[in-house]
């Protein structure tokens, strides 16, 4: 075992698939420029050394031509894994997303696979409101794109690996203060989880969640930063004597909603912990399924702790307010009890 | 006209696939007049020459991306008529099953991806595909048909500056047509030529007449050989007409009369009809000969459409993800 950041854990994946499989490529702004970043949070550094800038491609600040040029070299054979910087860049190239790598399979009549990988970092890092936000929401409501949000170093790692094997477009959603990036990309304020990733070979299945913490008082569902944030408010409701389970999805599509659903058959509560802003996030379709399939088992209203419906702010003291926290998370627990 | 080595199989068979996406298009037409197609239809009467042309010297390994007036890059790729009346149609033997209908029609099989339909979405995956040529080391070589409209989209641009940093083995084709749907032209460029903005890129830009189906060839004849040998990406502007409307829903209120009747004057077909006739690659008999055939066809198209069974309701539910 190894102990690594998530950074280095993605890194290690990336060049294990680019050894294992020759149509594995890496393409993005900034991923390889000698003296450059290796991606923004440090990703893809060095790894133009060993694979060449025939297979870590720089682009120019081009997010339609970037995504573009992944989903057709995935159609023509490739294995592309797209980089995109920030991810609210994703809207720059949101007709290739959404209109043509989740919609050529399907409108061919299943002639065509877009086997492409797009990583994207999310997450209020005081960098203000145009790279801040958390955008699983908008692609968990597009039919034929997988979404995944590994939380640790294991999961990044098993994951990507798992993205990269999949026929289908994947994006893999990062969480910038748990990338654990470090010298002049280091982040203020970071989580920077370091965590055991095996010298061997493994792969995290695409669409299996995981318990966290064990628990029966209620059931806390949450990604990224967030997972870190329950785990820390259900210490300190243990310490009050409330043992809550908190599950990491890893994957939002498709959704472990069975983990969810058995662990609610337990508690008959349920808290839903996000750091997108509240309307129609992903944690709302975990609501809306939980009423529609388990209702029988639930002994109280489900709640959602999420950031308000507003642009990410700046200011450290506005960000502590738009954030969903300990604080939050308890409160909304104990409402519940 | 200018005249490349091409034997007279060659240009018979350029005389003939255009003839057949002239009546395939006509035929199609009096079908949904008829409310037998449930779609609406981009029509590509006029533009015969680029299309075909530009596929004549294409393998089928070779990709080719189009638009949402795709029916004609689809023939002269060598999909089969048949499998695009039926798509058409929205029956299960169409080349996409019933999914894609008129506005993405393609078979793999001959490299044609499904035509994308977002003006300028597709110019990008063509640059994609591309790569993926120029990665394996095969020699193949991407197509990439778009309008006028589309070279004033962001995709276009981010595309032909990409396809060209890289030396891809791409041939951007620009159908000038025009107009953008309704919109001419002169209100959108204030260049004369498409073509004059390949500068701007760093790609070889040309111009031809897009309704000299051996004009059109010569041209991306030398674009495509270019792309295979590793030189880099082209920009080929064919200048041409639309004949119909944009669509289906479309009286054609925005230009004269008499404006399509000098762009009549210039048909490619009639045109291509004389040139060989005059220089004695063709008589009347042998010409009236292809022409039946290309009727036969459709009626076999039609005929295979009509008889061929409905997707199942539940096949809606497919071809989502690759399992």
């Amino acid at each position: 075992m190894a102990m690594m950041s998530i950074a280095e854990a993605l890194r290690e994946g990336i060049r294990e698939e680019m050894r294992r499989d020759e149509r594995v490529f890496c393409i993005g702004e900034d991923i390889g420029i000698e003296g450059g970043f290796g991606g923004a949070f440090t990703v893809t550094l060095n790894l133009s050394e060993e694979f060449g800038h025939e297979r870590i491609i720089d682009t120019p600040i081009s997010e339609i031509a970037l995504s573009g040029m992944a989903i057709g070299a995935a159609v023509a054979g490739m294995r592309p894994i797209a980089d995109v910087q920030y991810g609210d860049f994703l809207f720059c190239m949101m007709d290739q997303l959404v209109n043509e790598a989740p919609k050529l399979r399907y409108m061919s009549g299943g002639q065509v696979s877009v086997p492409m990988v797009m990583r994207a970092p999310v997450g209020s890092t005081r960098r203000g409101a145009q790279h801040a936000q958390c955008l699983e929401g908008f692609f968990t409501h597009v039919p034929g794109l997988k979404v995944v949000a590994p939380s640790t170093a294991y999961d990044a790692k098993g994951l990507l690996k798992s993205a990269v094997r999949d026929g289908n477009p994947v994006l893999i959603f990062e969480h910038k203060l748990l990338y654990g990036a470090k010298g002049s990309r280091i982040e203020k304020g970071a989580l920077s989880p370091i965590g055991e990733v095996p010298e061997e070979e493994y792969l995290v299945p695409i669409g299996k969640g995981i318990v966290r913490r064990n628990g029966t008082a209620a059931t806390l569902v949450a990604i990224h930063r967030m997972l870190y944030t329950s785990l820390s408010a259900a210490d300190r409701l243990a310490e009050k004597g409330v043992e809550v389970e908190v599950i990491d999805p890893r994957s939002l599509v498709p959704l472990d909603k069975e983990l969810i659903f058995e662990s609610l058959r337990k508690t008959g509560r349920l808290v839903i912990v996000e750091e997108d802003n509240l309307t129609n996030g992903w944690g709302a379709e975990v609501a809306a399924l939980a009423a529609d399939e388990v209702f029988e088992y639930l002994d109280a209203p489900i709640k959602r702790v999420a950031s308000p419906d507003v642009p990410p702010p700046f200011a450290p003291i506005l960000e502590a307010e738009y954030l969903p926290n300990e604080n939050k998370v308890i409160a909304a627990v104990e409402s519940i009890l | 006209m200018p005249e490349k080595e091409i034997k007279k199989e060659g240009l018979l068979d350029l005389y003939y696939r255009m003839v057949l996406i002239r009546r395939f298009e006509e035929r199609v037409n009096e079908l949904y007049m008829q409310g037998l197609i449930p779609s609406t239809l981009h029509l590509y009467i006029g533009q015969e020459a680029v299309a075909v042309g530009v596929c004549a010297d294409l393998k089928d390994s070779d990709y080719l991306l189009s638009t949402h007036r795709p029916h004609g890059h689809a023939i002269a790729k060598g999909v089969d008529i048949k499998d695009i009346m039926a798509e058409l149609y929205g029956k299960a033997t169409g080349c996409c099953k019933g999914k894609g209908g008129s506005m993405h029609v393609g078979n793999m099989k001959v490299g044609m991806l499904p035509a994308i339909a977002i003006v300028g979405g597709n110019v990008p995956i063509a640059a994609g595909c591309a790569l993926a040529q120029k990665m394996q080391k095969d020699g193949g070589v991407t197509v990439c048909f778009s309008g006028d409209g589309a070279s004033n989209e962001g995709a276009w641009h981010e595309s032909l500056n990409a396809a060209a940093i890289y030396d891809l083995p791409v041939v951007f084709i620009t159908e000038n047509n025009l107009y953008a749907a309704s919109t001419p032209f002169h209100l959108t460029f204030k260049i004369e030529s498409v073509a004059d903005r390949s500068c701007a890129y760093g790609l070889p830009g040309v111009v031809v007449d897009g309704n000299d189906v051996l004009a059109v060839h010569e041209a991306a004849s030398k674009a495509i050989v270019r792309a295979r040998k590793g030189e880099g990406p082209t920009l080929l502007e064919c200048k041409t007409y639309r004949q119909c409307g944009h669509s289906r829903s479309d009286p054609r209120g925005y230009r004269t009369r008499e404006e399509e009747q000098e762009w009549l004057k210039k048909d490619p077909i009639p045109r291509f009809e004389v040139w060989l006739k005059q220089n004695g690659k063709a008589d009347e008999e042998e010409l009236t000969e292809l022409r039946e055939h290309v009727e036969r066809e459709i009626d076999a198209a039609i005929e295979f459409a009509e008889s061929s069974p409905l997707p199942e309701p539940a096949d809606v539910y497919t071809d989502v993800f690759m399992e």
